[in-house]
């Protein structure tokens, strides 16, 4: 049985990462060719460094993902906050408008933002497709995640913490910020890290809400349907490495956390 | 924090324009025409399409089966794994989903090309070549290839709060390796099970990407279609509005039939 | 005019979505004083505790602070400091910053804010754990940060609400003493809620008994015990025989079946009443002596006395005698005037019944079940 299961998890990890390890091999291939190695290169590194499309694509790519995971973060956290305190009915009709672009197909979602967008730029003559409806759509699609991460920290807070610090004399709007703001960071932290990634990564909505502005997705979208080159692979493997670092500082965080919050149980069965 | 709901809404006005709104022009351009006026002409024109919906319904069903029958037994390798190498191995699978999927997909267009990795291996053990890209196959590999950790996370999520003790439990009452996986452990994977059908099938009903690129010109899905009719050849974003709108029906339907089996609580859970 | 209390609160009422919590509750409390709010849960003690601390605003009446109506001061005004249910500690703050947190947040200076630290630490009995986290600390220890914590900020009134709750029982003991003895040295108002009896008359000057958002009675420790006024207060506090009696004139009481004298006076000719007799009050003598006799049904040992119940023509009474009865025996009461006490008919008297129901070997499953399901 042991063994069995063995070979079955490298049978599905060899599926996950064998195309990956392809790709990102043969981009070190001096050799257009995806299918025979001829030897050792950098040259595709080098190529995608000057190639302007792909450099632009990426400025967008990471300006419109740091605008959005701020945004996101601030108008999230606050609505986490505030859904706190309404009562069950308006809550409920609230956490279905949050989980909606969560079901909803993404192309839906994408589509339906466009139609929205035209509206605007052909009615009203505002909002022409580009950098500020991306980041909109974006700001749009991360929201509900940091809601959804922010909440449940607010509902393991003491809920008379915030009290508690205006019992001993502070105003309200100090309180938030020295007592509750420290006990749901780790949240707000994960929401904004998600919203950023996620940034990064969307395809889909980008591609209906961009207009002409490309990110980087949608340029190696452009770039799969014109002719290919390793300089693909070679922009997959940086960002392949990029992600990972970022996973392992999120893991070391949560293996951190999960470390610190053991000792503390420890420390209190001693005492 | 008795005034801390006014906290919430600017979030709530941003999700309705920009959520709702949009939601409502979608149904306003199925129902009108391009001058504006009611039609049902649209949701009609739908009809001709049943083929291209019947394909994506049938390529994603299967695409979720092969997830589930692939991602079962590999959600309950990890969840009955060593606390240090769960996480590992979780980590593992999340891995390259962080990794864009048109990579990814494109990563398997070069090796089932016809001249790619996998037909030159087939010749040099002296095999015929495969007809292996532009084929539903490659599609439904694709979709597979996707969403497989969409379909293990949440199972794997449900099976590691199951109770060793329970398993243990069954087999001490006489139930044996069989028994006690189609008495315990299935019936408490439902949710789990649930969550991850309903993660599968929405991305690979709707997607329109991987069909493009590994399903060739003749394997149209209804992302195509949609996609064709905002910004494609056929500019016509009415009938686009309107099979939009169907296959978010289509799926509002699915989760519903979903939903029937579960009883209620909401498991499984989001990961990063 | 009386002297002036240091909290007054005159009509207050308090609803909730509906549902009412306080209803017009009036209540002065005096400058120095151990009070204690003492009800079951659900009574309003913790509501009428947090609308002093400025969390909840009453929809009707009047809180009084040295005098002057607060209503609508906010909390972080008010010269009033918490002591929250599981202490509410700061815990991304250790224990020097909790207990600091009130001066800073004051602007006041850091020599002065070390040394009330220090001072503060030391009366908790807590020097040198400045540094340490607060989830690091045991349940007792996080108590006194939160006392130390509270106490730094030089309140006129400290509320506590249920502090002890979540401390085992020796602890509990302990810091009962603690806690009373700080407030002794102190010199300032407490304001204690709980709902445990023992606790709230070991402890308090004053104790207010609460039910249903309503004060049942206000008095010493020893007057709420000896003279309750209602059928709930005497059932609350401790054990107590409640039986139905009706006054035939002053100082003479009819229940049982006989005529008893008694101490209480000012009642109608031929009113009906409660008549409390506490079990360690009743005199066990041999059948024919007492002024009322009947059969032992239970004996059961309770270490520092037996808890014995009698059946008396259909009512059972629990007499709590230091001397052990054999079950089945006949023996008699004494009843002198001073072990009865007289209370008033309320909407309690049907509430409370005699001993019949009362079993240990029931409550001895009941709390085998608790722990076997406790552990599964």
């Amino acid at each position: 049985m042991k063994a069995i299961s063995k070979v079955y998890t490298w049978i599905i990890f060899i599926f996950l990462y064998a195309p990956i390890v392809v790709l990102m091999v043969f981009s070190f291939n001096d050799s257009k060719s995806r299918v025979v190695w001829n030897g050792f290169t950098l040259s595709w590194y080098e190529r995608l460094f000057q190639n302007e499309e792909i450099l632009n694509a990426l400025t967008n790519t990471l300006i419109i993902a740091v605008i959005t995971a701020v945004c996101a973060t601030i108008l999230g956290t606050a609505a986490a906050i505030g859904i706190r305190g309404m009562n069950k009915w308006v809550k409920r009709v609230v956490m279905n408008l949050t989980n909606l672009p969560m079901v909803n197909p993404e192309i839906v979602t994408g589509v339906s933002m466009l139609l929205l967008f035209v509206f605007l730029h052909d009615r009203l003559g505002i909002l022409k497709p580009g950098m500020a409806t991306l980041i909109i759509a974006h700001i749009t699609f991360c929201l509900p995640y940091v809601v959804l991460n922010v909440m449940p920290k607010l509902r393991q807070m003491d809920p008379h913490l915030y009290e508690a610090a205006q019992d001993l004399g502070c105003h309200p709007v100090p309180a938030f910020f020295k007592v509750v703001l420290p006990e749901i960071m780790p949240g707000i932290v994960t929401g904004m890290i998600m919203a950023f990634t996620l940034s990064i990564d969307d395809f889909v909505i980008s591609y209906f809400t961009g207009g002409t502005t490309q990110t980087l997705p949608v340029a190696i979208y452009s770039m799969t349907r014109k002719i290919v080159s390793p300089e693909i692979n070679a922009l997959s493997t940086i960002l392949f490495g990029a992600v990972m670092i970022l996973l392992i500082i999120i893991n070391l965080r949560q293996i951190r956390d999960q470390k610190r919050q053991k000792a503390n149980r420890k420390g209190v069965a001693k005492a | 924090m008795m005034k801390s709901r006014t906290a919430a809404l600017p979030y709530v006005v941003w999700m309705v324009i920009f959520i709702v709104v949009p939601m409502a022009l979608v149904v306003f351009f199925s129902f009108t025409d391009r001058s504006g006026h009611f039609t049902l002409e649209n949701i009609v024109n739908v009809g001709k399409y049943s083929t291209v919906f019947l394909r994506s319904i049938w390529l994603g069903a299967l695409a979720t089966v092969i997830c589930l029958l692939l991602g079962y037994p590999m959600a309950y390798i990890i969840s009955r794994a060593a606390g240090a190498r769960q996480s590992v191995m979780i980590m593992l699978i999340m891995l390259p989903m962080w990794m864009n999927f048109l990579l990814r997909t494109y990563a398997w267009m070069t090796l089932l090309e016809n001249n790619g990795l996998i037909n030159r291996l087939l010749g040099a053990i002296g095999l015929e070549p495969l007809q292996l890209i532009n084929t539903q196959g490659a599609v439904v590999l694709g979709m597979v290839y996707n969403f497989l950790p969409f379909m293990i996370l949440p199972l794997y999520s449900v099976m590691a709060k199951m109770d060793s003790r329970v398993i243990e439990a069954a087999q001490d009452l006489g139930a044996n390796g069989f028994k006690v996986f189609y008495r315990v452990i299935l019936p408490l994977s439902v949710p789990g099970i649930i969550t991850g059908i309903t993660m599968v099938f929405v991305p690979a009903v709707s997607t329109f990407i991987i069909s493009k690129m590994l399903g060739g010109g003749a394997n149209l899905l209804i992302g195509d279609l949609i996609d064709m009719q905002f910004l494609g050849n056929s500019y016509n974003p009415n009938l686009g509005s309107a099979i939009s709108l169907v296959l978010m029906v289509l799926i509002l339907i699915c989760m519903g039939i979903m939903n029937q089996f579960d009883d209620g609580e909401n498991t499984g859970g989001m990961m990063i | 005019m009386e002297k002036q209390s240091i909290i007054s609160l005159q009509n207050i009422a308090v609803s909730f979505d509906g549902d009412v919590v306080l209803r017009d509750l009036n209540l002065s409390i005096q400058d120095g004083e151990f009070v204690t709010l003492l009800g079951p849960s659900g009574c309003g003690k913790t509501t009428t505790l947090r609308v002093i601390g400025g969390f909840v605003t009453p929809d009707s009446g009047d809180v009084f602070f040295n005098g002057k109506r607060i209503n609508d001061l906010p909390p972080y005004k008010r010269n009033v400091n918490t002591i929250f249910q599981k202490y509410a500690l700061f815990p991304h703050l250790n224990v020097y910053e909790n207990v600091a947190f009130g001066m800073r947040v004051h602007k006041k200076k850091e020599a002065e804010i070390r040394e009330r630290v220090q001072e503060m630490l030391k009366m908790v009995n807590l020097s040198g754990f400045d540094k340490r986290k607060v989830d690091s600390l045991s349940g007792g220890q996080q108590q006194r940060v939160a006392i130390a914590r509270a106490l730094a900020n030089h309140p006129k009134v400290l509320l506590l609400d249920e502090p002890l709750g979540a401390l085992d029982l020796k602890l509990r003991k302990d810091m009962q003493a603690e806690l009373k003895n700080i407030q002794q040295q102190t010199g300032i108002t407490f304001i204690f809620v709980t709902h445990d009896q023992e606790e709230a008359l070991s402890m308090s000057d004053t104790v207010v008994v609460m039910d249903k958002g309503q004060i049942q009675q206000i008095g010493t420790p020893q007057d709420i015990y000896n003279e309750p006024k209602n059928a709930f207060v005497a059932d609350f506090i401790g054990e107590s025989n409640i039986v139905d009696g009706v006054m035939h004139a002053n100082y003479l009481v009819e229940f049982a079946g006989r005529k008893f004298d008694c101490l209480d006076y000012g009642f109608e000719k031929m009113e009906p009443v409660d008549v409390v007799i506490r079990p360690e009050d009743i005199k066990v003598v041999p059948p024919m002596q007492g002024h009322i006799s009947g059969e032992v049904t239970s004996v059961t040992f309770k270490g520092v006395h037996y808890e014995i119940i009698v059946d008396v023509e259909g009512f059972k009474w629990m007499i709590q005698s230091t001397e052990s009865q054999r079950p089945g025996d006949v023996i008699g009461m004494i009843l002198d005037p001073d072990d009865i006490h007289i209370m008033k008919k309320s909407e309690y008297s049907s509430e409370v019944g005699d001993y019949s129901a009362f079993s240990d070997e029931i409550y001895e499953e009941v709390h085998q079940e608790e722990q076997a399901g406790g552990e599964a």
